[in-house]
C-alpha cells in the first residue's frame, strides 16, 4: 500500500489512517506551537496555538486529520504572527510575572513567547483578581498564571478518575475550579501523586517546597528552545514530567 | 420526606437535605437523567430563588455527577444564579433597537425609584436590576423580562406602575395582562403565513409519499437551512438517515433549534406562537424520513412564556395519534417530542453548542467532524434544523418540491421571513419570496430615511444606501432573517459598540482568539467613546478581527468582529469625529483613576484633578 503523506511546509510527512496533522508533525520532528495539546490525552484544541494553514483553510492542527496530500502552512511569518497574537493575549489575560515565578525555564508558555519572539505583551493587562490556593499539604494552585488550556481537567478526569478540577463561568470570566464545595484544594481528594499535578504546561499546580530544586538557568527550556525538543514533547509521560520541577 | 429521612442516616449535611424537598420532585420527573441537568437546575432555581451550594452538592450527589461539573453547567448560564438574587429579578433587553427605543433612560429610571444600583440585588433583598442580550421582542420594544416571563412596550408609565407592583410584593400574576402581551405583528403573509395548515395533514402527506420519495422531493425543493448557515437541508436529513447508530441504546434525532438568540430575530417566536402545529408536523416527518423516533426543541429560555402553550399542544397531538406510538396510525412509526429550555446563552444557538446544552452541559461548541448528522445528540445520528426550516419541510411534503423550487430564486428557493425592526413605520414579521431586493422591503416597512441595515443580526451584514438595491438571497445578501433598519439619526459607531458588547458578554470562553479578543475590542470601543481613541485602537481592531476570523473555534468569534469591520469600511466618520488625535493615546488615564479618592474624600476642586480636567474645574470656578 502507499504510503499516505501530508506536505507540512513543502516537507512530505507520512502519517497513518486516524492521525492529526499534529501527531504526524510530532512523529516527523515537526515542531508545532502548542499549549493546550498533549499526546497523552484526548485533543480539544482550545489554545489555537497549534493553527496551522491546510488546504488553504486555517484550522487547529491537534484536532483536523491530516488527509493524504493535504498542503500544510506551519512555519509562516502569517502564522506566527497569529501565533505571537494569541500569545499576547494569554499574557494580558492572567498575571503573568514571569521573574518571580517559579516555573521559569520549565514554562512552555514563556518558551513558546521566547520561541515566537514576542517582545512585549502588546495589549493593556487586565489584571484580573486571583487569589491563590494553597490549602492544600503538597501542592500550592497560582490561578494567577491559569491559561485555561484544561489538561488538569483531562488528566484528572480521564486518567486519575477523580474530576478534581472543571471549568466555571463564560467568556472571559471563565475560570477552573475544583471538586469542593468550600472551593479548596485541601477538601479534594487530590494527591501530589495524580497525573493532574504534573501536567500544567504553566505554573499554575506547584508542587511545594520543590521550587527552585533545580537552579533557573539549567531548566528544561534554559538548556535547549522548545522548538528543538520535539522528541520530549512527543514522549511526554509522568515520568519525564515528575523531573520537570 | 421519606428520602430525606434517608439522606439524614446516609451521613449528608443537614443542608442538602433541606433541598430535597423541591428537588426530589424535579429529579423524578427527569428520572435522574443526567442530561438533563440544566433543565433540573433552572426548574430548582425556579422554586428556591437561586441555586444554593446545597441544591449543587444534592444534585451532584443525586446524578452521580462531580459537583465541579454541576458548578460549572450552573455558572455557565446568565439565567442561573449561583448567589441569591431580589425576589423581582428584573432584566432589560439590550438589543441596539431595545436601546433606540429608550431602554438605558428606562433602567435608570427603574433604578432610581427602586433605589438599587444596576447589576446588584437591593438591600432588602426585593430586587435585581440588569441588562440582557436581545430578548427577541425587537418589534415592541423597550423589552424587559420580569423573573423569565417577557414583557414588551415599556414606557416611563409602565416602569413607574411596575415599580409600584414591585413594592408592594404584588406577584406577577396580579400584574396588569397587557404587560405580558406579545403581538406577532404579521405584516406581509406568502406561501407560509397566508396557509392554513391542519395539524398533521403534513404528517400523513409525507407518510403517503414514503421516506425515499420524500428525501426525493426534499432534494427536489433544494431547501436550504433557514437558521443562517444555509446548508441543503436533504443532504443533511440523508446523511443522518444513511449515518450508522451507535452502540448503546441506538437512535437517530430531531432537534429543533428555537434557541432563536442571533440579536434583532423574532420570526421563529412568531412561527412557534402560531404555527406550532406546522413545526410539529416537519418535526415528525423529519422523523419519519430520517428514521428517528424522538424530537427535542431546544427553546431559549426568554421564550419561556411560550412553553405552556406548546406543552398543551404536544398533549393534544399525543391524544390526536399524531405523536405516540404509533404516529397517524403508521405502523412501525413511533414519535414523541420533548422540549428543553435554555438559560441565556447566545451561543447555544451553534449546533454542537446546542447538542452540548441539551445533555445538560456547558454549551461549548464541539470539534468538527465527526458532524451531529453522524455523531449528535448523545452521539447519535442527530439532524438540527431551524424552526422555519423545518415548518418549510412540512410545505414541502404537502405541496412537493417542484412547487417549492418554482419560488425565490434558483440557489435560494422558497420564502424567508424577516423579523424587521429599527427606525420603521411597521415592524414585524415579512415573509417574502428569496430574491427581493432590500428597496423592496425598505419600502413595504416604511423605512423613509435608512441610512444603513444590520442584516442577519449583530453577526451579520452592515449594508449601507449605496448596496440598498441587493438582494435577499444566499448568493448575496444571505440572512437568519434579522433586518435592522437605522434611520440617518443614528450614530453607527454606537450600533457597533452595541454589538461588541454582545459578543463579549456572549463569548463562550472555549478558545483564546474569541475569549481575549473579544473583550480587547470590546476595550478598544469604550476607548473610541470615552474621547481617548486614536488611529491607533483602529489598527488594533482590524488586526484582532483577522485573528478572530480564522483562528476562533466557532462562528461567533469568526463573525464577532464583522459589524465594526462593516461599519469602519462603511461609516468611517463615526468613528473619526471621536479620535483625540492620529497618534497614540494611553487608555490610563490618570484624573479618572483619581475618581475613587475623590469621591471617599469628597472633594472636587482643581487640586484634585490633573491636567487637562484640572483646567477645565478651574474654567468652571472663574
Amino acid at each position: 500500500m502507499k504510503q499516505t503523506m501530508i506536505m507540512l511546509d513543502g516537507m512530505p510527512v507520512p502519517f497513518t489512517e486516524g492521525q492529526t496533522i499534529m501527531d504526524a508533525a510530532m512523529a516527523a520532528d515537526v515542531f508545532i506551537p502548542h499549549l493546550c495539546h498533549h499526546p497523552e490525552f484526548k485533543p480539544q484544541g482550545s489554545c489555537k496555538l497549534c493553527t496551522v494553514k491546510a488546504n488553504g483553510r486555517y484550522v487547529s492542527s491537534c484536532t483536523m486529520f491530516a488527509k493524504d496530500g493535504m498542503e500544510v502552512e506551519n512555519n509562516t511569518p502569517d502564522l506566527n504572527d497569529k501565533r505571537r497574537t494569541l500569545l499576547q493575549m494569554l499574557f494580558v489575560e492572567g498575571n503573568h510575572f514571569c521573574p518571580s515565578c517559579e516555573k521559569s525555564g520549565n514554562c512552555m508558555l514563556q518558551a513558546l513567547a521566547y520561541e515566537l519572539e514576542m517582545l512585549t505583551p502588546h495589549f493593556d493587562q487586565f489584571y484580573p483578581d486571583r487569589p491563590l490556593d494553597a490549602s492544600h499539604p503538597d501542592v500550592l494552585l497560582d490561578f494567577n498564571r491559569c491559561i485555561l488550556c484544561e489538561l488538569c481537567v483531562r488528566a484528572s478526569r480521564d486518567v486519575d478518575g477523580k474530576n478534581v478540577f472543571a471549568l466555571a463561568g463564560r467568556g472571559i470570566t471563565k475560570h477552573l475550579i475544583v471538586n469542593a464545595k468550600s472551593g479548596r484544594l485541601a477538601d479534594t481528594d487530590f494527591s501530589r501523586l495524580d497525573r493532574a499535578a504534573h501536567v500544567c504546561p504553566v505554573g499554575v499546580i506547584l508542587e511545594k517546597r520543590q521550587g527552585f530544586a533545580v537552579p533557573i538557568g539549567k531548566r528544561l527550556y534554559d538548556e535547549k528552545p522548545i522548538g528543538q525538543q520535539m522528541e520530549r514533547l512527543a514522549e511526554r509521560t509522568t515520568k519525564v514530567e515528575d523531573s520537570d520541577g | 420526606m421519606a428520602a430525606c429521612a434517608e439522606r439524614f442516616t446516609g451521613g449528608l449535611s443537614m443542608g442538602a437535605s433541606s433541598h430535597c424537598d423541591y428537588l426530589d420532585p424535579i429529579l423524578n420527573r427527569y428520572r435522574h437523567r443526567p442530561d438533563c441537568l440544566l433543565q433540573m437546575l433552572r426548574e430548582g432555581q425556579e422554586q428556591f430563588g437561586y441555586v444554593h451550594p446545597d441544591a449543587i452538592d444534592y444534585l451532584s450527589e443525586k446524578l452521580k455527577l462531580p459537583r465541579a461539573r454541576v458548578e460549572g453547567v450552573a455558572s455557565f448560564y446568565s439565567f442561573l444564579h449561583l448567589q441569591p438574587c431580589g425576589k423581582y429579578r428584573v432584566l432589560f433587553s439590550d438589543n441596539i433597537t431595545d436601546r433606540m427605543l429608550g431602554n438605558q433612560t428606562l433602567l435608570e429610571r427603574m433604578c432610581r425609584n427602586l433605589w438599587v444600583e444596576r447589576g446588584k440585588v437591593s438591600e432588602d433583598g426585593l430586587v435585581s436590576i440588569d441588562y440582557t442580550s436581545c430578548t427577541g421582542m425587537c418589534d415592541q420594544g423597550p423589552a424587559v423580562l420580569v423573573n423569565g416571563q417577557a414583557l414588551t412596550g415599556m414606557t416611563t408609565e409602565r416602569i413607574d406602575r411596575i415599580c409600584e407592583l414591585i413594592r408592594a410584593k404584588a406577584p406577577l400574576s396580579e400584574w396588569p395582562s397587557a404587560y405580558f402581551a406579545v403581538a406577532d405583528n404579521i405584516r406581509r403573509r406568502d406561501v407560509l403565513l397566508s396557509g392554513d395548515w391542519p395539524a398533521g395533514e403534513a404528517i400523513r402527506a409525507a407518510i403517503a409519499r414514503g421516506a425515499v420519495a420524500m428525501l426525493a422531493e426534499l432534494k427536489l425543493s433544494n431547501l436550504r437551512g433557514r437558521g443562517g448557515a444555509g446548508f441543503t437541508t436533504h443532504i443533511k436529513w440523508e446523511s443522518a438517515r444513511e449515518a450508522p447508530c451507535h452502540a448503546g441504546k441506538p437512535a437517530r434525532y430531531i432537534v429543533c433549534n428555537a434557541d432563536e438568540g442571533e440579536p434583532g430575530t423574532f420570526k421563529d417566536r412568531v412561527l412557534l406562537n402560531s404555527y406550532a402545529d406546522l413545526l410539529f408536523d416537519g418535526m415528525t416527518l423529519a422523523g419519519f424520513t430520517v428514521g428517528a423516533a424522538k424530537g427535542l426543541v431546544y427553546l431559549r429560555g426568554e421564550y419561556h412564556y411560550l412553553l405552556p402553550a406548546l406543552l398543551a399542544n404536544l398533549e393534544q397531538r399525543r391524544r390526536n395519534g399524531l405523536l405516540g406510538s404509533p404516529v397517524c396510525s403508521q405502523p412501525g412509526f413511533d414519535f414523541d417530542i420533548e422540549i428543553h429550555l435554555g438559560a441565556g446563552a447566545y451561543v447555544c444557538g451553534e449546533e454542537s453548542a446546542l447538542l452540548e446544552s441539551l445533555e445538560g452541559k456547558r454549551g461549548v461548541p464541539r470539534n468538527r467532524p465527526p458532524y451531529p448528522v453522524t455523531e449528535g445528540y448523545l452521539g447519535q445520528p442527530t439532524v438540527v434544523n431551524n424552526v422555519e426550516t423545518l415548518c418549510k419541510a412540512a410545505l414541502i411534503a404537502l405541496r412537493g418540491g417542484a412547487w417549492f423550487s418554482g419560488l425565490g430564486t434558483k440557489q435560494s428557493t422558497g420564502t424567508k421571513l424577516l423579523s424587521i425592526s429599527g427606525d420603521v413605520e411597521n415592524p414585524g414579521i415579512y415573509e417574502y419570496p428569496f430574491g427581493i431586493s432590500v428597496d423592496q422591503v425598505l419600502n413595504d416597512c416604511g423605512a423613509g430615511n435608512a441610512q444603513a441595515i444590520q442584516v442577519s443580526g449583530a453577526s451579520g451584514v452592515c449594508l449601507a444606501m449605496h448596496e440598498f438595491s441587493r438582494r435577499i438571497a444566499f448568493e448575496d445578501v444571505p440572512t437568519a432573517g434579522a433586518f435592522m433598519v437605522f434611520g440617518a439619526h443614528r450614530d453607527m459607531f454606537e450600533v457597533a459598540r452595541n454589538f461588541a458588547h454582545f459578543f463579549a458578554h456572549e463569548s463562550c470562553g472555549f478558545c483564546t482568539p474569541c475569549r481575549v479578543g473579544t473583550t480587547l475590542v470590546v476595550n478598544c470601543m469604550d476607548k473610541i467613546a470615552n474621547g481617548h481613541g486614536t488611529q491607533f485602537e483602529i489598527n488594533e481592531i482590524f488586526k484582532i478581527h483577522r485573528l478572530l476570523h480564522v483562528a476562533s473555534h466557532c462562528g461567533l468569534g469568526q463573525t464577532a468582529c464583522n459589524p465594526i469591520f462593516d461599519t469602519l469600511q462603511k461609516f468611517r466618520p463615526a468613528y473619526e469625529r471621536r479620535l483625540r488625535s492620529l497618534d497614540f493615546e494611553p487608555a490610563f488615564d490618570l484624573d479618572q483613576a483619581l475618581a475613587a479618592a475623590r469621591q471617599m474624600t469628597g472633594r472636587d476642586d482643581p487640586g484634585a484633578h490633573f491636567g487637562l480636567a484640572a483646567q477645565e474645574a478651574l474654567g468652571e470656578k472663574a
